[in-house]
């Protein structure tokens, strides 16, 4: 479960004001606004990489307001995936593990299994620049998903990508989803991709929370909360096959 | 139909154009080769034999091979620290501390040789000598390169910090790491060539450094003489042959960091040996 709980944070003129939300756990929430709304800076509160002026954070029962980012137990995936340079994508998959220093055969089982599920096994010796965009999420996704976090976070992570490899990362996402049960936030400006991937949308305006019920489920544009302006992109229609969604 | 495009809506020839950028880089790179052709046609190989038998200039290439690694080091140890602290924190007074880090870069070399001679005469500085002679012995050969050396490593090193895209940092801590942690196995690796052109930057300016030296260590035969040093002194008695034989030895050292730093300033894998 995330729960946040009247959560304040002021640089300059920028503002998040009383913000307050709950995700269930095992939901999939989905967070929308305009480019400059705070999206980013309301994950990077929830990760500890910014601090909580105001308010508190709980995250599956556990108070971790002023806790730092390590012993938050999150999994992060930025909008760039922000792959470290000089590693393989083995690398990144067991990153996590050897910090927590894993025994070795363990970290190998751990790599190999999420390498499967993420279809990234062949990848494993390349480096992030002999990557494409969508290998490069999926190494970053891995690496956020190695060490069995309970919550993940998402920040526009298929912002870069090509349609086509959007869709594919889609049922990545739901396939990840089925497999781990997890309680994720995901960031987007795209509604389709909102529609596809969330149990509940939350919209972030003038720095709150647009006020809305936030377990509505989004089957159509006219379930979302909000005003289709307020998403930060115009709708459009979804394209190709249905996807696959387990409700 | 095809319609003739108006004369002046046509693109213009580039090669005036390129053609002046290349006068123009030519000319330069022409005039440094000028230079280390007549050094070369000046001196001959039994000159050159001659002056690496010599045993002042065997001690001065020892010195100045053995001073230049340490105060390389050194730099590094130093501008790392401060090149991380300077390009990921904002705290009061960061701009002058800035300024005061390229103090030693536009301060004439003498003037820095100077100032430490007279640190070295404050009651701190003679308690100090009480325990480690510096002045005009070893020590002072590698604190007068010190000196200027570092502050080229800093500005590398800070160059190098502040090109790196924070979110990986920040991703690493989300991981699990300590602050120390995501700065050894992330943030270190990522500015392998940052390290590397610091490190360059330092030793070359060591290994050319003359006017702190002359002024802080002296410039004693098989004391505290290093190649800079052995160039002024030959030179001060005439001798040009070896002098131009030693600048040689100088270009030959300066060319061969060169040539390591572009070999292997590129290679990814060096960042392996940083990982957990």
């Amino acid at each position: 479960m995330i729960l946040i709980q009247d959560l304040s944070h002021r640089i300059g003129a920028f503002h998040l004001d009383g913000i307050s939300l709950e995700i269930p756990t095992g939901r999939y929430a989905v967070l929308m606004g305009k480019t400059g709304s705070g999206k980013t800076t309301l994950l990077e509160i929830l990760c500890g990489l910014k601090p909580v002026q105001s308010g508190r954070i709980f995250l599956m029962e556990r108070d971790v307001t002023f806790l730092k980012p390590a012993h938050r137990g999150i999994g992060y995936v930025p909008q760039d995936g922000a792959l470290f340079p000089s590693m393989t994508v083995h690398d990144h998959l067991a990153f996590a593990l050897r910090v927590r220093k894993w025994d070795t055969a363990a970290i190998e089982k751990r790599v190999g299994e999420l390498a499967g599920v993420l279809g990234i096994t062949h990848l494993l010796g390349r480096r992030p620049h002999g990557l494409s965009g969508g290998e490069a999420q999926r190494a970053a996704l891995g690496r956020a998903l190695a060490f069995h976090p309970r919550i993940l976070l998402l920040d526009e992570p298929l912002s870069a990508l090509d349609e086509e490899t959007r869709r594919d990362m889609y049922q990545l996402i739901l396939s990840v989803r089925r497999q781990y049960n997890i309680t994720a936030l995901h960031v987007t400006h795209n509604w389709q991709e909102a529609i596809t991937l969330g149990d509940c949308v939350f919209i972030l305006k003038d720095g709150r929370i647009a006020p809305c019920g936030p377990h509505d489920i989004p089957a159509s544009r006219n379930n979302m909360c909000g005003s289709p302006a307020d998403y930060g992109t115009p709708p459009f229609s979804p394209v190709g096959p249905p996807l696959e969604k387990d409700r | 139909m095809i319609h003739n495009v108006p004369p002046a809506a046509r693109a213009k020839s580039d090669i005036p154009f390129l053609f002046c950028l290349w006068v123009i880089g030519a000319v330069y790179v022409v005039l440094i080769l000028a230079m280390l052709a007549a050094d070369a046609t000046f001196t001959s190989p039994g000159h050159l034999w001659d002056a690496l038998k010599s045993p002042e200039i065997q001690y001065a290439i020892q010195l100045s091979l053995l001073s230049c690694t340490f105060t390389t080091i050194l730099s590094l140890w130093v501008s790392v620290p401060i090149g991380y602290l300077m390009s990921h924190y904002q705290f009061p007074g960061k701009k002058w501390i800035d300024a005061v880090l390229d103090i030693p870069i536009v301060l004439p070399p003498l003037v820095i040789g100077l100032s430490l001679l007279i640190l070295f005469q404050t009651r701190a500085g003679r308690w100090i000598e009480s325990y480690v002679p510096v002045t005009y012995e070893i020590p002072s050969v590698i604190l007068a390169q010190f000196m200027v050396a570092c502050a080229f490593s800093v500005r590398a090193m800070g160059a190098a910090f502040g090109q790196l895209n924070p979110r990986r940092e920040q991703v690493a801590l989300t991981l699990g790491c300590s602050r120390a942690q995501a700065f050894w196995w992330v943030v270190l690796p990522e500015t392998r060539r940052g390290l590397l052109t610091a490190g360059t930057l330092a030793w070359a300016r060591s290994l050319g450094e003359f006017g702190p030296i002359l002024v802080f260590a002296g410039a004693t035969r098989m004391k505290t003489e290093v190649l800079p040093t052995t160039v002024f002194l030959e030179l001060s008695v005439g001798n040009i042959e070896a002098a131009v034989a030693v600048s040689l030895l100088m270009v030959a050292a300066a060319m061969i960091v060169l040539v390591v730093v572009r070999l292997y300033g590129m290679e990814p894998s060096m960042g392996r040996f940083f990982h957990p």
